[in-house]
């Protein structure tokens, strides 16, 4: 049944109905009205049982989560941004040790500079750390994912994370449809830990592993990601056939017959992108658009096969790889190795800057024919780079860039 | 046939022995009824106090519990030596995930327990250093929400498991690879460290305690008393590290003795945030006497004159024996 609801509220309460036993939290803006309807779902009795810790740092709220989860229970936890860091070397043993937690990253910008808004960064930062990471492109998505993290998390005992835009998906308000109890039970059985912490049975978990075991221990941490691969769309129909629409998928394409011009992207900016791509179709241009919901495991073979007609690939980038480029379009580059497409990385929307439809339409204009660099920044402001480069060559004490950077920005020229 | 006369102390260590106690009131670790949480085979080194302390407090909980316990491990000389995968030493459940977040874990444990409704009970362990030093803020933040949790710090004042370094618990003048006995100031300097069970206190926690490895005795019964309650507690032992300090490793329980014996390691109970008990002091000693056992101290002891500092640790000494009125017949 829809209802009009903000994001979070309709995450708290998928999460809700997904009935975990231990959720933990710390505040971190934009990861926050999810937390906060978890404490009132937990204070009214409406989920129960369940015990919702307030902790004082990321790092101990996802601990908590390693300790439940270790004890059989089943663990979540919602952060962001800097929190995300905060916790990064839990977050590698949560998955190290198999945990199969679930959490809600509201994708948000790193500092410095300090900047609360939206981009992948955080994500970015941790991709590799052994977790899965599921992009959600639109609110529905974002509700419907998180129980299908928990089924993925729970049958090969990894941890996922679900990796929502922040403000543009967190704090969005439309008619979104919660699934109901009994189709969540339907889906997703209760957990039945792979090991777990039980005084019948002892058990040591989180030895130390040295030389002679470690590569099999980390060989068994990617055959996890490649079993999702497998899964993952598999579960994806399973949950379609319950809820009656699509959620979650490796990749989910659009307009891709014939499509000279293929744009990958992840997350929220999808919707604005096939906007953009209706408008250019109608024009005539064959061009089409990829959004990736599964970034981990990165399903090399599909995208692959998808990309194969394309005369060329313009990676739609949320973060930045300084001295590199982006992670997204080098993980592209690698699926399409061997062959002859080329790939464009375009770093876009960084720290909450609007992707318009407009900006894009030019940049697809000019990618169609071929005119983009290996490397774009989309609506860089090259006049305020120049500035500030211009005051690095004319003194040394130039000072600080950002407030540098926003004072020319403010002042009307 | 005459009576003779039992006297517990005839050792001359002030240790009462096991076998002049009544079956009922000897330790935990006289039965053979005893866990044997932490098992023999181990990869500690010979002498070493963190294994005869850990010993002794699991096998105590084990007790209390009905053996309905789960460990958690903090990175440290104790997770390395138990559980050289695929051999642990340890038998009962127990989870090792970083340095820094043991206690934190330890709230998760005791969570899913409570969701779960079974009466399983969590101890959470570290060093020094993944207690005062690096994981003090998911300790400072599991005291404070009083989580069911017994924290226990293995206190051998310094991080050993990584070659000696300095943590916040090195007292002043010592020796570590990072405070080496070199320069105008040598060895740790003084005004710097800080006391967790203070600390602990200041929570206000339901019961907070310090024990040494010299009094297994009480620290069993610290330990038992501490499983009786619910809610955060916090029990601070400290274990001599050979190693470290640079003692003979038949000597690990004189120098925690001597330790509380000179006042620089009080011994005592704290419940609510006040101290309700210490252990007094039965033969007073010199700080001297602890410090001329160990070579991290012996830079003090060099000179052609006694080291000045030796005075300012005695101070400390004098300082803890007042505030936690350890000679009690001593008027303050």
């Amino acid at each position: 049944m829809l209802k009009q609801l903000e994001c979070s509220r309709a995450i708290a309460e998928v999460i809700a109905r997904c009935r975990p036993e231990v959720i933990c939290a710390y505040p971190i803006t934009p990861q926050t009205h999810i937390v906060e309807a978890l404490s009132e779902l937990c204070r009214t009795g409406e989920l129960a049982p369940c015990e919702y810790i307030n902790v004082e740092s990321e790092t101990s709220a996802l601990s908590v989560a390693v300790g439940a989860s270790a004890a059989g229970a089943r663990a979540y936890t919602a952060t962001a941004s800097q929190g995300l860091l905060h916790m990064a070397e839990v977050v590698y043993n949560a998955a190290g040790l198999g945990l199969p937690i679930v959490m809600t990253l509201g994708n948000r910008a790193l500092g410095a500079p300090i900047n609360i808004w939206n981009d992948h960064s955080d994500a970015m930062a941790l991709k590799d750390a052994g977790w899965i990471q599921l992009f959600a492109r639109d609110s529905q998505e974002a509700v419907d994912l998180h129980i299908l993290a928990f089924r993925l998390a729970e049958e090969l005992s990894i941890p996922v994370m679900v990796c929502v835009d922040g403000f543009v998906l967190t704090h969005s308000v439309e008619p979104l449809d919660v699934p109901s109890q009994e189709q969540v039970d339907r889906f997703l059985p209760p957990y039945h830990p792979v090991q777990v912490l039980d005084v019948s049975d002892p058990v040591s978990i989180g030895a130390m592993v040295g030389p002679e075991a470690y590569t099999e221990v980390r060989y068994l941490a990617h055959h996890k990601q490649q079993r999702a691969l497998e899964r993952l769309p598999e579960l994806a129909a399973e949950l379609a056939v319950i809820l009656g629409r699509t959620s979650g998928a490796l990749l989910h394409p659009y307009r891709l017959d014939d499509a000279e011009t293929i744009v990958v992207a992840m997350g929220s900016v999808t919707g604005t992108i096939e906007v953009a791509i209706d408008e250019l179709r109608a024009t005539g241009l064959a061009i089409g658009a990829i959004a990736l919901c599964a970034f981990r495991p990165f399903p090399l073979v599909e995208l692959a096969q998808a990309l194969a007609p394309a005369k060329r690939v313009i990676v739609i980038e949320r973060s930045l790889a300084p001295g590199l480029g982006g992670a997204l379009a080098s993980n592209v580059r690698m699926a399409l190795q061997g062959g002859a497409i080329p790939v464009r990385t375009v770093i876009a929307g960084l720290g909450g800057r609007p992707i318009t439809r407009v900006s894009l339409r030019r940049l697809f204009t000019s990618a169609a024919q071929d005119a983009l660099d290996d490397l774009t920044f989309l609506d860089l402001d090259t006049g305020a780079i120049d500035r500030e480069l211009a005051r690095w060559g004319d003194q040394r004490r130039s000072g600080p860039s950002a407030e540098n950077l926003l004072r020319d920005t403010r002042r009307p020229r | 046939m005459s009576d003779q006369r039992i006297r517990f102390y005839q050792t001359g260590t002030f240790t009462v022995g096991n076998r002049l106690l009544d079956p009922s009131d000897r330790a935990v670790q006289a039965s053979t009824a005893r866990a044997n949480a932490l098992t023999s085979g181990h990869r500690a080194c010979q002498g070493c106090g963190e294994a005869l302390g850990a010993r002794y407090v699991l096998d105590a909980a084990m007790r209390a519990t009905g053996n309905q316990l789960i460990a958690v491990n903090a990175t440290g000389c104790l997770e390395v030596f138990t559980t050289p995968s695929p051999e642990t030493a340890w038998q009962l459940p127990w989870l090792h995930s970083l340095f820094g977040n043991a206690a934190a874990v330890a709230t998760g444990v005791a969570a899913a327990m409570r969701v779960k409704g079974k009466p399983v009970r969590v101890i959470a362990q570290g060093g020094d250093g993944g207690t005062t030093d690096i994981g003090f803020g998911c300790l400072s933040g599991m005291f404070e929400r009083n989580d069911d949790v017994l924290y226990v710090c293995y206190d051998n004042e310094g991080y050993m498991n990584t070659g000696v370094q300095r943590s916040s618990a090195t007292p002043p003048t010592a020796r570590t690879a990072t405070t080496p006995a070199m320069g105008p100031e040598r060895g740790n300097v003084f005004g710097t460290g800080k006391s967790l069970p203070l600390l602990a206190m200041a929570h206000n926690l339901p019961y907070v305690a310090t024990a040494t490895v010299a009094d297994l005795h009480d620290l069993e019964a610290k330990v038992t008393c501490a499983m009786g309650i619910h809610g955060a507690r916090y029990l601070h032992v400290l274990v001599p590290c050979p190693l470290g300090w640079g003692h003979p490793t038949d000597e690990t329980i004189r120098m925690a003795r001597l330790a509380a014996e000179c006042g620089l390691f009080p011994v005592f109970e704290a419940v609510d945030g006040e101290v309700v008990s210490s252990t007094p002091i039965r033969r007073r000693v010199p700080v001297e006497a602890y410090l001329r056992g160990q070579k991290r101290f012996a830079h003090l002891f060099d000179g052609p004159t006694p080291d000045p500092r030796i005075a300012r640790l005695q101070a400390l000494a004098d300082q803890n024996i007042r505030r936690f009125r350890l000679q009690p017949e001593v008027t303050p």
